[in-house]
Parts: C-alpha cells; sequence; structure tokens
C-alpha cells in the first residue's frame, strides 16, 4: 500500500486535502501530504493556546477555574499536537487506539496515588507536625 | 502439493473504517499495522513507552506535593526574571514554551517537504529546529545556573519544600536529555537529507536498509513528542 492514509482515509472531509495536493501538482509523492497551510494554522493556535495558558498565570487566577483552564489549555494543545503534527488524525484506527488507549490506564495510577498521598499527609500531619 | 496459496497481486481491497477496522486489522493473522511501515510502528511504541516513563515523574511530583506538610514554593515567583526593571513571572518559562513550539511548526513542515521530495527545503526546515531545540536547552541551562545560585539543590531550597529541588530536576533534566538527544538526532538525519541519501535510496552505514523520506516522518515523530511532553511539564509543574 503505496497510498496515503489520505487518500483512503475514512473521512469525508479528508478528502479535501487529497485533492489540494493533487492541484498542487505533488501526486507523485508517497506519504502524509497536506497542505502547509494547515500546519501554519495549527502553529499559530498552539501559540494562542500558550499565551492563554500563561496569562492564566499572569492574572493569578487561583482554585478549580485556574487548574481547570490549565487543564483545558493542555488537553488542547496536546491533541493538535498528537493529531496533527503526529498525523495521529490520518492513521487507520488500529494504531492510533493502540498508541492512545494505554496512556489513559496512567488515570488509575493517578487516582491510587492521590488517595496514597492523602493518606501519607493526613499520617504526617497527625505523627510528625512540629511541635508547637 | 498441485493447488498453491493465492497471492494478491494488486490492490487490495477496501478496508473496512471504525470498529470493523480494528477488528479486522488485529485479526487478520497478518500485520496488525496494515499502511505503517516498521520504523514508525515501532517509534510509536517506544514513544507510548516514554509516555509511561514521564508519567510516573509526574506522578512521583504529584505525591511528593500533595503529601508534603510543608508549603510548595511558588513557581510563579521562583522562575520570574527582571526584565528592563520589569518583574515578569514565569517570563523565561513562556518564551522557552514558544521556541519549543515553533520547532515543532518548522519539524511540521520539514516532513511535508520531505515527502515533496524537496531536499533543500527539508534540510534547512530541520536545521532550523535543530536551532530552536539546541536554543531551548541552552535556556534551560540558564535557567539550571539561577536556580542553582539561589541555593536549590535535590534536598532542600530556601522556598519551602525540598522535593521541589529534586522533582524539578529530576523532571527537566530527563526533558533536557531528549531535546539534546532530539537535537543530534536531527543534524544526522538533516546531513542524509542534505546529501540526497533518501532521492538515491541509499542504504544506511548500520542497518544497511534503504532510506527514504519517512525517517524524517519518524524523526519528527519523536520531535513532537518532546514538544508534546514540555506541553505536560509546563501545565503541571510550572503553572500548577
Amino acid at each position: 500500500m503505496t497510498s496515503t492514509a489520505v487518500i483512503d482515509g475514512q473521512h469525508p472531509s479528508l478528502h479535501a486535502h487529497a485533492h489540494e495536493t493533487v492541484a498542487a501538482g505533488t501526486t507523485h509523492a508517497k506519504g502524509q501530504q497536506h497542505p502547509i497551510k494547515l500546519y501554519l494554522v495549527v502553529w499559530g493556535w498552539l501559540f494562542v493556546l500558550s499565551t492563554c495558558s500563561y496569562l492564566v498565570d499572569y492574572f493569578g487566577l487561583h482554585g478549580y477555574l485556574r487548574w481547570s483552564l490549565i487543564l483545558l489549555f493542555m488537553v488542547l494543545k496536546a491533541g493538535l499536537i498528537v493529531a496533527v503534527f503526529m498525523h495521529m488524525a490520518w492513521e487507520r484506527l488500529a494504531l492510533a487506539y493502540a498508541i492512545l488507549l494505554p496512556p489513559v490506564a496512567v488515570l488509575i495510577f493517578v487516582a491510587i496515588m492521590v488517595f496514597e498521598s492523602e493518606y501519607t499527609h493526613l499520617i504526617r500531619v497527625l505523627f510528625f507536625a512540629a511541635p508547637t | 502439493m498441485a493447488e498453491t496459496a493465492l497471492t494478491n497481486p494488486g490492490e487490495s481491497p477496501a478496508r473496512a473504517a471504525g470498529w470493523q477496522g480494528i477488528a479486522d486489522d488485529w485479526s487478520s493473522d497478518q500485520r496488525a499495522f496494515k499502511n505503517v511501515s516498521w520504523g514508525k510502528a515501532m517509534m510509536w511504541i517506544f514513544l507510548l513507552s516514554d509516555t509511561f516513563i514521564f508519567s510516573c515523574f509526574l506522578l512521583s511530583y504529584m505525591t511528593a506535593r500533595m503529601s508534603t506538610t510543608v508549603p510548595w514554593p511558588n513557581p510563579s515567583e521562583v522562575f520570574a526574571l527582571q526584565i528592563a526593571g520589569h518583574h515578569i513571572p514565569l517570563i523565561l518559562i513562556a518564551i522557552m514554551t514558544f521556541i519549543l513550539i515553533s520547532s515543532s511548526g518548522t519539524m511540521a513542515m520539514a516532513v511535508n517537504f520531505g515527502y515533496r521530495r524537496d531536499r533543500t527545503k527539508t534540510a534547512i526546515l530541520m536545521l532550523l529546529t535543530a536551532a530552536l531545540g539546541a536554543t531551548f536547552v541552552g535556556m534551560q541551562a540558564f535557567e539550571w545556573t539561577k536556580l542553582i545560585m539561589e541555593g536549590v539543590r535535590p534536598w532542600e531550597n530556601p522556598w519551602g519544600a525540598a522535593q521541589f529541588g529534586s522533582s524539578f530536576f529530576m523532571i527537566t533534566g530527563f526533558h533536557g536529555t531528549h531535546v539534546t538527544i532530539g537535537v543530534i538526532f536531527l543534524i544526522v538525519i538533516a546531513r542524509k537529507v542534505w546529501r540526497g541519501d533518501f532521492d538515491v535510496e541509499r542504504r544506511g552505514f548500520f542497518t544497511s536498509r534503504k532510506g527514504n523520506y519517512e525517517v524524517v516522518e519518524i524523526m519528527g515523530l519523536y520531535w513532537h513528542f518532546v514538544d508534546l511532553v514540555w506541553v505536560f511539564i509546563f501545565a503541571f509543574f510550572y503553572l500548577w
């Protein structure tokens, strides 16, 4: 299979890219082919999102608003990098799921360690608090 | 042995999408990743394992920060800089973030020009990526120097919980090592592109396999991953 994920891709919207590259006269190229403009747009969005996450700190937001904004911008940036820059959006699902699902298990590890550290913190407060 | 197995000489039939596609790909008793070369599949699997390594670092940092009874140093202040008389919080880290994102942008474009077999533009963009990566490592060295001068050690620091130093040096050190390896890797591949190795399918000196422009994309996967890890470090270590 020398044809690209774009050409035999399952999403109708992706065919638009294939036609654009064909129109650009690169019909003989193989591998991932997308218009340069796509990368520039994603690059711009990554700048905007990074600026937003920096501004969260600059304006000194606190509490759940701060944490949710940080996580939101982080997930959006990570999604753009993986989907477009790393071309995961155009790979077959067999690869995408094999790579993207295992890290979800880390969330269970996070949950375990949250319980563990709350317990440790409690014990430290109870038994090792500085004498006053 | 009159009947031999039929080989498929032409185009293979269209493949199913969605869940049916996943089941078909994985149960076909052949290769699971149909239109991905072994090199690209192995780079993805390596990156998956690297994801677990960085996850463990960030998790140990989370555990240390959640379980300590001593206040955690405020990263916004620790990484602030005095620029032209103004006190700007976290500015160095913000600049480093923009530099790394820009290097990802140039890398993505290098991959694109590689598949168009434009070796001059590919090599120039890769070298630009390497230069941005080296700038990032340089700024990280500056940051480390500044913090060490201020008395941050893996076992103590002037502002609060002692685990701040160990988490900081461990996480950013490992990430910086990845960036450094990436810069070296970029220069090696850029040289091959410049020399036209992938146009004439020159065999690699170590693997003696024919080179092609997919190598640039595999290199790109590693580089984008380094940027990806920084997104998480920026969010959890510097901003949280």
